[in-house]
């Protein structure tokens, strides 16, 4: 009887405590700088497209929300021909994110997404496509590739290191 | 002591008390988010007060399903009586000097009538709904309410006996002095449970249980039937707060502000208190709850009244 009494009291004491609402659209929560949101594409600091078109983004997706076909330009760099993700299934793991060799694919702290219309949720590359190299400024992934490409031979761009000779004995 | 215009207090009561009924969807959730750290609905019109129109325009364009399994006239006529019934027994509260639909000399009685009539509501909806979780249900409404409206009687004759008369504007009157809730305290402990159990509200909301019976006597319902057995409820609420502010708390008495103000106050303060004591307890056993109604109230409400009829006995009726 006493504890029954003694429950509707503390109870009633909740009306003064501190409210642990967040008013959303006028009081915005605090998103952490790696908070798992809307899925972005990064340029590298010279504005040209990050991703090479390998697939592990799409193999990784544990909901195959990923499409994607691999095209070359003139010069034999690997570039998305379309990149297409549906937002209606992403379930934003971020496993694409992991996956990524080149830092093309990133997950941003945004989740205001809504739309009235699923079809409206299919992004394409350009509504993908940011200006900015996102999280990693400064990374380019064709100067530490090693590859050879149009213009450039092995071993030639500003930061990458000449090719080991495999034949030499010499440490 | 009657008003001059009938048909104007009808309609007036009738009117005010459907729209507070209505408008204590809003006035509970608000209260439930107040004592749960919340704020609750806040954003249709101001402090969300318009919610209770977005509410009623959704539950009427529901479908109105009656489902082909049930005992139809049965199934349709249920809910009216729930609400019939409650609003019968506004009849007779004195709202202030003068304005009540019917000053009957057996008033207390007459609520107590159709507070019972209000059980056929349930059990036949939870009869003719043809579904075993709302039988459950039903089932429960009826054993509940027939054993705690034993002793709801049975605490209000106290008041009774001190006032002297059934007619609720002379149980007011008989309060001028002292409120009958000094005189009185177990009679209005013991009436303040048995009208929790009466509108079935929570701790007593077994015939419902979410959590066991879906929900009980209104599974099958839906639309505005659904709604009906819910203003019926919030109905159910404003009558019991009303009828412990008249019986126990002195009615429309009170000093400076006019009756009708000293009423309404009165009976939001009993109705805030059924919405906290739904945001505290849990829900009883449905053992315990009979044992409970049983074993202690109608003894403690049978002694309340020995007890009262060798006071008035011995001290004469002032």
């Amino acid at each position: 009887m006493i504890s029954i009494l003694r429950t509707v009291w503390l109870v009633f004491l909740h009306a003064f405590h501190k409210r642990i609402t967040v008013q959303y659209p006028e009081q915005k929560p605090y998103l952490a700088p790696r908070y798992r949101g809307r899925i972005i594409l990064s340029r590298d600091p010279d504005g040209g497209e990050r991703c090479v078109a390998c697939n592990l983004c799409a193999v990784a997706c544990p909901v195959d929300c990923i499409a994607l076909q691999a095209t070359e330009d003139e010069s034999g760099r690997r570039y998305p021909e379309f990149f297409r993700i549906n937002f209606s299934r992403c379930i934003f793991c971020g496993y694409c994110e992991e996956a990524c060799p080149t830092y093309a694919i990133q997950l941003t702290p945004d989740f205001e997404m809504g739309e009235f219309h699923r079809k409206n949720l299919v992004y394409e590359k350009e509504d993908l496509l940011i200006n900015g190299p996102g999280k990693y400024p400064g990374y380019n992934f064709w100067q530490v590739a090693g590859a050879e490409i149009g213009g450039k031979g092995k071993g030639q761009a500003a930061h990458e290191a000449p090719p080991v000779d495999v034949h030499s004995l010499l440490p | 002591m009657i008003s001059p215009y009938p048909i104007l207090c009808i309609a007036g009561i009738v009117i005010v008390a459907l729209t507070i009924a209505a408008f204590l969807i809003w006035v509970e959730r608000r209260l439930l988010a107040l004592w749960q750290d919340r704020y609750g609905p806040n954003r249709v019109g101001p402090f969300g007060l318009l919610q209770v129109a977005a509410d009623a325009i959704k539950i009427l364009m529901k479908e109105d399903w009656i489902p082909p399994f049930v005992d139809q006239p049965v199934f349709i006529v249920a809910p009216a009586i729930v609400f019939v019934t409650v609003l019968m027994s506004f009849a007779v509260v004195p709202v202030a000097p003068g304005i009540i639909v019917s000053d009957l000399n057996v008033g207390v009685l007459f609520f107590l009538a159709m507070s019972s009539l209000g059980v056929y509501s349930v059990v036949l909806a939870g009869w003719s709904s043809s579904n075993k979780y709302a039988l459950v249900g039903g089932l429960r409404a009826a054993a509940q309410m027939l054993s705690y409206e034993v002793f709801m009687g049975l605490s209000l004759m106290g008041v009774v006996m001190l006032a002297g008369s059934f007619s609720l504007p002379a149980i007011i009157g008989a309060q001028k002095h002292v409120w009958f809730v000094i005189p009185q305290f177990l009679g209005f402990v013991l009436f303040l449970i048995a009208g929790l159990a009466e509108t079935r509200r929570i701790p007593f909301d077994l015939p419902e249980a979410e959590s066991e019976l879906v929900a009980g006597y209104h599974s099958e319902y839906s639309g505005m039937k659904f709604g009906m057995f819910f203003v019926g409820e919030y109905m159910g609420v404003t009558l019991i707060s009303s009828m412990i502010a008249v019986l126990f708390f002195g009615g429309w008495l009170g000093p400076v502000l006019p009756g009708l103000i000293w009423f309404l106050i009165k009976t939001f303060f009993f109705i805030s208190f059924f919405v906290l004591v739904r945001a505290a307890l849990p829900r009883p056993r449905f053992d315990q709850l009979m044992s409970f109604g049983w074993k202690v109230m109608l003894p403690l409400a049978l002694a309340n009244l020995l007890v009262t009829g060798a006071v008035v006995l011995l001290w004469g009726n002032k």
